[in-house]
């Protein structure tokens, strides 16, 4: 291993769904705690903390320390959407670069369970009963559902919607059958918040939230949490043969913004600052979507899976129909996406989630993921988008290759 | 629909009277449009910009028919993005059926206003939509 690589040494997930005896703190100390010990290391070890939480408490990171071991480290409270994780990864990954430390932690965190619609909502009604223009648009009303939709299950309902206005061949009942893949793979994942494989019909059929997006076709808000140790490569040279032969190598992570596209204040763009980020993350980790053994990506709606098909060029330009309807992206494919079961299914703790990606596609990698295991992986790639916009893509790579 | 003196735009970029239709600040170096005011266009950095009407027919691009809305929106509505000669608008679909049998991509729709009534006052707030062509 090179020096100036950059290793995931230890990692873990809680179990994701409903934690009601347990608060934010709870969860986020057993996933470092578990971390630690999967890398085989203790608090004293590390250089830096990652921490985020976004619906928690400022100082998230410092309360997290009074659980786990205060040493003095720089902490840093991180947020950016549902790219929290990974962008706590990032963070990591980058002081380790510098050189300012060699092994960090990094960790996210969501108490969501029972939590409602995420975005839009609006401002509470003033006690004043005249029309009085507010805000940047000088809006007398609260523009959310009556100028379109800042709701997360409408706007991305639109994002699939546009992707078909512009290559045609999606339907409701296409997107039901991407939930269908990914509600079956959620069987054979225990830590998953619902683990049952649903019927097209059941999908179809259950409660309309935005159209073509029914119940099951949205992200589950539940509660979680997920953290990861990371080391360079010179410290690694000087661990066990065990913790090396364990260890995930990054060979990319990115973090990318949107840049300026024509109606992206309209509808918020997704896919160009994924695209970016996976051209930068297949350059920097000199591999292309076709050496990709697994794909965790961001299905916070199915419509939203079907986009980054494309967007992380796991098919042709407008090619992401056909790819699906290939069977490529199913576990037995030639492209598993999701065998985890996706946000559908394991679950969007928000913060967690661009950790827990990651944890995916290393237990696989390290042969450990048990019954829904890919046989032989060796590269994987997890993609986190949060709007706003920030995109995380991390391609990983077991050591043992 | 002449007697604007009592009322009130839903939003600044809403502008009223006989021929009502939605104006944009466009960047005068790459024509960038925006509902808002920016220092700089997120385009090109430009600073210079001039308010320009938007043309009030389109295509719709994206929708969504959402059940689910904060309290006093009425559901199902159809959140939607409109194309208007090369200017992207968002709006609701208005004037016709909440589904996907009577909404669908690419049909062409125009520029509807309607009331959101009365305030204390006696000034009426005028909100819009899109409607079928
Ligand atoms: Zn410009």
């Amino acid at each position: 291993m090179a020096s100036d690589d950059i290793f995931i040494l230890g990692i873990n997930m809680t179990k994701f769904g409903k934690h009601p005896d347990k608060d934010a703190l709870d969860l986020g100390a057993e996933a470092v705690m578990a971390a630690l010990s999967d890398g085989g290391v203790t608090m004293a070890d590390m250089g830096i903390l990652a921490a985020g939480n976004l619906l928690g408490s400022p100082g998230f990171g410092q309360s997290l320390q009074k659980q786990v071991g205060q040493t003095g480290i720089p902490v840093y409270n991180v947020a950016n959407a549902c790219a929290t994780g990974a962008t706590a990864l990032r963070t990591v990954v980058m002081a380790i670069k510098a050189g300012e430390c060699d092994m960090g932690l990094a960790v996210g965190v969501e108490k969501l369970a029972g939590a409602g619609l995420l975005g839009g909502g609006g401002k509470p009604k003033s006690d004043d009963d005249t029309w009085t223009p507010n805000g940047r648009y000088g809006a007398v009303a609260s523009t959310d559902g009556r100028i379109g939709t800042q709701t997360m299950p409408g706007v991305f309902a639109q994002v699939g919607m546009e992707y078909g206005h512009k290559y045609g061949g999606t339907s409701f009942e296409l997107f039901a059958k991407i939930s269908e893949k990914n509600h079956n793979h959620s069987v054979l994942n225990p830590l998953a918040a619902y683990s049952k494989s649903m019927s097209l019909e059941q999908i179809m059929g259950d409660l309309m939230i935005a159209y073509p997006n029914t119940r099951p076709m949205c992200s589950a808000n539940c509660d979680g949490a997920a953290a990861a140790v990371l080391v360079s490569g010179e410290k690694l040279k000087s661990l066990s043969d065990e913790q090396q032969k364990r260890a995930v190598k990054i060979r990319a992570s990115v973090l990318t913004s949107d840049p300026w596209q024509d109606g992206c204040q309209i509808l918020p763009d997704v896919n160009t600052l994924t695209r970016m980020a996976a051209t930068q993350a297949y350059e920097a980790a000199s591999v292309g979507p076709e050496d990709l053994d697994l794909v965790e990506l961001h299905d916070c709606f199915a419509t939203a899976e079907l986009v980054h098909y494309d967007n992380l060029m796991l098919c042709d330009e407008g090619g992401a129909v056909d790819f699906f309807e290939s069977g490529k992206p199913f576990r037995d494919g030639e492209r598993p996406v999701n065998v985890s079961g996706g946000l559908q299914s394991k679950g969007h703790p928000i913060s967690a989630t661009g950790i827990a990606n990651v944890w995916e596609v290393c237990h696989h990698l390290r042969g450990e993921a048990g019954d829904r295991q890919i046989d032989g992986a060796r590269i994987g790639l997890a993609h986190v988008i949060g709007l706003g916009s920030a995109c995380g893509v991390h391609i990983l790579e077991s050591a043992a290759a | 629909m002449s007697d604007t003196s009592t009322q009130i735009p839903m939003v600044d970029y809403l502008v009223l009277g006989d021929d009502p239709h939605l104006q944009a600040t466009k960047c005068t170096s790459c024509g960038s449009a925006y509902f808002d005011r920016r220092n700089a266009c997120a385009s090109c950095f430009g600073t210079e910009f001039s308010t320009e009407p938007v043309a009030t027919e389109g295509i719709v691009t994206a929708f969504s028919i959402v059940s689910f809305a904060a309290p006093g929106v009425p559901t199902p509505f159809v959140a939607a993005v409109i194309d208007c000669d090369g200017t992207q608008v968002r709006g609701n679909i208005i004037n016709c059926e909440p589904d996907a049998d009577t909404v669908s991509l690419g049909m062409a729709v125009k520029l509807a206003t309607y009331s959101l009534g009365a305030d204390s006052a006696g000034t009426e707030a005028i909100g819009f939509g899109f409607e079928p062509a």
